[in-house]
């Protein structure tokens, strides 16, 4: 941090630990005011624990399978029934939420330092950098999406850190031009041109006066690819071009039980899917709620 | 008597549901309104005169409901008439023209189309008479060429010509009541003119009556036979506008007179009288024959023309909006070989309307952008010859500094006051650590009168004065010599209006600044400003000091100007 930002710190200090405490009474209203919020708001906190502490709580190793108990429907020993191997699927499902969480943050978290900053330039700047970005996107989205993602995959070997960078790839399009919009409108605003008259250079207005003020829309735009960013992760493991069985995840354990559903073992498919479209549901109410959070306007 | 009344409104309340409970936007009023009968309604932002209009029209937002009271039109009780009912009365019985004409058009419908809509709708002609019709009215607006301009879209029409269509869609149906709602806010001064009288003579014609709905006590007073003055929801004074400005009995009805510009008063005018403020002396005039501060030769902006450009956005897009001009040559002069000087310490009006440069002339000598040719001199520096994009590292950025027209607009929204008016003590001062900015940012608030504990808000918790005063600590926090002053009051209520000029006049007094005012609102320049200049159309058509060119003006356009300024009666 350089001297100059300490001293913005400084100055707005005194009032930080009121704005936090500020905004937590605001999200606590957006969520008594809107249940549906507080529902998803439930449902991301759930989805947190089971990634953070699932492997250390679930009853059965997820790994160990135990023949005699194969094709288990659900019971009490067995919540969600047991597969063909007799491996436990609610151990599964719980500790399959780590990776299946962890590639849809990374992904987003990837494709937002990407997207969004290539986009906030080619708002902020115009001209050749725009002309950059703008035929980038277009030539990403000139793909059917997951056919790319499964060229990309393919070409590059099945690996988590693919399937990820994948993910942020076909997300970008999406990213950099929200945020160019964005950026865009404000690139004439009032407090950026006087940000110019008290001295602030074109980098620097990028970062400390457009970005603050684009975040509310990305961080709702995040939300909503999180849980897109998911499927695409389940996606590419149900058709075999992912994580590899037999570790646990989402759209392996569904492609693995699929074949078992027209035998009436339902159960092996369906509690996975179950915890995906949960999730997918989670982060697209999520992203509604936090709009109404994170827009200042809105707090008073 | 009663039964004469067009409009009845007793006792009404109009309450808001918001997160912190009900407010009452609207407390017991009542209003009546005769047949052929003009009624201003004046008042001040948050005074609950628009709530009013929507509230006759059964308008309210959701969060918002008619609590008490009752309100009778023709006979009718309108609080309890039924939804369809109401929808074949708007635009048939009641009419309402809005505050922004643009908006009130659907952006991507033919005008023509558009009247011809309101038409069907109220069964007043067939589709095969609809377009025969509907040229009609707009010739009645006085719209010229109206065969071809039924074919224009919103955006060919100048912000004076939408209004004019927005008039025809609200008079099309003739009903016996029109709601103006700020109808000139935004337009220029003889636009306002024009359109007032379109609106007077179109109503006095056809026998209806008229709310005209203004923050305009000189506006209502002109165009209105009675008026009514609303504070904080409530009804202070109604009376006949002759005898309103004659003897207002209300002491808000006063301070918004007082605070109201007009010709023979000086700042100090403008305050109530028991404000208790040091009375600031006019400036001191420039010493003659001292060193110009700031000297703008032949100074020349060109743009290319809208169509070919693609660019312009935000502010330059308001340079264009006023005037239409036909598609000629590739290249627009915004600004057209102007030169003028300013002393140390002398204040200098720059007067127009929208469309004539002034903004543009105000960026370039800002450096925000970049003259097609011309010098600007600062301190004998030719400090046009700096790119735009590096001037923030020039060691005259600090020199020259700015109060932004819209103080909402001009404060990044996550940013606190505090941090705001540091911002330029951060970047351009050197040598300042947490202790001394923070002091520094204290004694700015200070001079500009913010409270304090104001410091650590956001911009949406802070009132229209509140934000004009971050505005301007900001600009002055590094000492300028040279402060452009961009319409710093037009977004703001006159008494706050009051309050902020002579605050900015204060301010010249003590810290020996000179500035750049940038208005189209003659009447405050001339509080303000010891020297002024009328541009029309990038050039400069008259210049002088402000007592001469508005007493005697020597150009026609100035006259037009100043003659175009609503009197009140008295």
């Amino acid at each position: 941090m350089s001297p100059a930002e300490a001293n913005t710190g400084a100055v707005g200090a005194p009032e930080s630990a009121n704005a936090l405490a500020a905004t937590l009474r605001h999200a606590r209203y957006t969520f008594a005011e809107n249940p549906v919020s507080g529902f998803a708001f439930f449902l991301f906190v759930l989805l947190l624990l089971c990634a953070a502490f699932g492997p250390y709580l679930v009853p059965y190793d997820p790994l160990a399978s135990d023949t005699s108990a194969a094709l288990a429907p659900p019971s009490l020993h067995h919540l969600f029934g047991t597969d063909q191997i007799g491996r436990d699927i609610f151990s599964r499902v719980i500790v399959a939420t780590r990776l299946d969480m962890s590639i849809a943050i990374a992904s987003v978290a990837l494709v937002f330092a990407l997207g969004g900053l290539a986009g906030i330039a080619a708002g902020f700047f115009g001209g050749w950098v725009d002309q950059v970005v703008g035929r980038l996107a277009d030539t990403i989205m000139a793909f059917p999406l997951f056919v790319l993602a499964m060229g990309i995959v393919a070409a590059l070997g099945n690996t988590v850190t693919n399937i990820v960078i994948a993910t942020a790839i076909i997300n970008f399009p999406l990213y950099a031009r929200v945020a160019r919009a964005e950026a865009n409108i404000r690139r004439e605003a009032g407090f950026v041109q006087a940000a110019r008259l008290t001295g602030n250079g074109d980098i620097r207005i990028l970062l400390t006066q457009i970005l603050p003020n684009i975040m509310p829309i990305m961080v709702v735009q995040m939300s909503l690819t999180m849980g897109y960013a998911i499927l695409n992760a389940a996606g590419l493991s149900f058709i075999g071009l992912g994580v590899r069985p037999p570790t646990p995840e989402w759209g392996i354990m569904v492609a693995e039980g699929a074949g078992f559903i027209v035998s009436g073992d339902w159960w092996i498919a369906f509690f996975p899917g179950l915890a995906l479209m949960l999730a997918v549901f989670c982060f697209n109410l999520l992203g509604d709620g936090l709009r109404d959070i994170v827009d200042p306007q809105r707090r008073s | 008597m009663a039964a004469a009344q067009l409009l009845d409104i007793k006792d009404l309340t109009v309450e808001f549901a918001t997160r912190r409970g009900l407010v009452r936007a609207v407390e017991k009023i009542d209003i009546s309104l005769a047949k052929g009968e003009t009624l201003g309604i004046v008042g001040e932002s948050g005074s609950g005169k628009s709530v009013t209009s929507y509230a006759i029209m059964r308008i309210l937002d959701r969060a918002g409901r008619i609590a008490e009271g009752a309100i009778t039109f023709g006979g009718m009780d309108l609080r309890s008439a039924s939804e369809s009912r109401m929808r074949d009365l708007r635009g048939s019985e009641i009419s309402m023209i809005f505050q922004n004409p643009r908006a009130a058009l659907n952006p991507i419908r033919k005008i023509g189309k558009q009247i011809e809509d309101v038409l069907l709708r109220h069964g007043q002609a067939r589709s095969s008479d609809a377009r025969e019709k509907a040229i009609e009215v707009l010739t009645q607006v006085r719209i010229a060429r109206p065969e071809e301009r039924y074919h224009a879209y919103p955006f060919e029409l100048s912000g004076g010509m939408c209004q004019r269509v927005v008039i025809a869609l609200a008079l099309a149906c003739r009903p016996q009541l029109l709601i103006a709602d700020e109808p000139t806010t935004g337009l220029d001064v003889t636009t306002q003119k024009a359109v007032m009288e379109l609106i007077v003579e179109l109503t006095r014609a056809r026998g209806m009556s008229t709310i005209l709905i203004t923050h305009d006590l000189g506006l209502a007073a002109a165009y209105c036979g009675k008026v009514v003055v609303m504070e904080k929801g409530k009804v202070v004074e109604a009376a006949k506008s002759e005898t309103i400005f004659r003897a207002p009995s209300h002491r808000y009805t006063r301070k918004l007179m007082r605070a109201t510009p007009r010709p023979g008063i000086t700042l100090r005018d403008l305050l109530p009288e028991d404000a208790a403020q040091p009375s600031s002396e006019r400036p001191s005039k420039a010493a003659k024959g001292r060193p110009k501060l700031l000297s703008v030769r032949n100074l020349v902006k060109e743009y290319k023309r809208q169509g070919q450009g693609g660019g312009l956005s935000g502010s330059l897009a308001g340079i264009f909006g006023g005037k239409k001009t036909e598609p000629g040559d590739a290249m627009f002069r915004a600004v057209d070989g102007i030169g003028f000087d300013i002393a140390p310490g002398e204040s200098l009006g720059l007067v127009g309307e929208s469309g004539c440069g002034k903004s543009t002339t105000s960026m370039m000598v800002m450096r925000l952008i970049d003259p097609t040719s011309g010098g600007i001199f600062f301190k004998g520096e030719d400090i046009g010859a700096v790119p735009a994009r590096n001037f923030a590292r020039s060691p005259w950025r600090k020199h020259i500094q700015m109060v932004f027209q819209d103080p909402t607009d001009s404060l990044n929204p996550r940013y606190t006051a505090a941090r705001a008016i540091a911002d330029p003590l951060l970047r351009l001062d050197d040598g300042t650590d947490k202790r001394s900015t923070r002091a520094r940012v204290e004694e700015l608030a200070g001079l500009v009168g913010l409270p304090a504990n104001l410091l650590g808000r956001f911009p949406h918790q802070l009132s229209g004065g509140q934000k004009a005063r971050v505005g301007i600590a900001r600009a002055i926090a590094l000492h300028p010599e040279l402060v452009i002053l961009d319409e710093p009051t037009a977004a703001l209520d006159v008494s706050v209006q009051a309050v902020v000029l002579n605050l900015l006049q204060e301010l010249k007094a003590t810290l020996g600044m000179s500035y750049l005012f940038v208005s189209h609102d003659l009447h405050v320049v001339r509080l303000l400003c010891d020297r002024v200049i009328v541009m029309r159309q990038g050039r400069i058509v008259e210049e002088g000091s402000a007592e001469q060119v508005l007493e005697a003006p020597k150009a026609a356009y100035t006259r037009e100007l100043i003659a175009a300024i609503p009197h009140p009666p008295v």
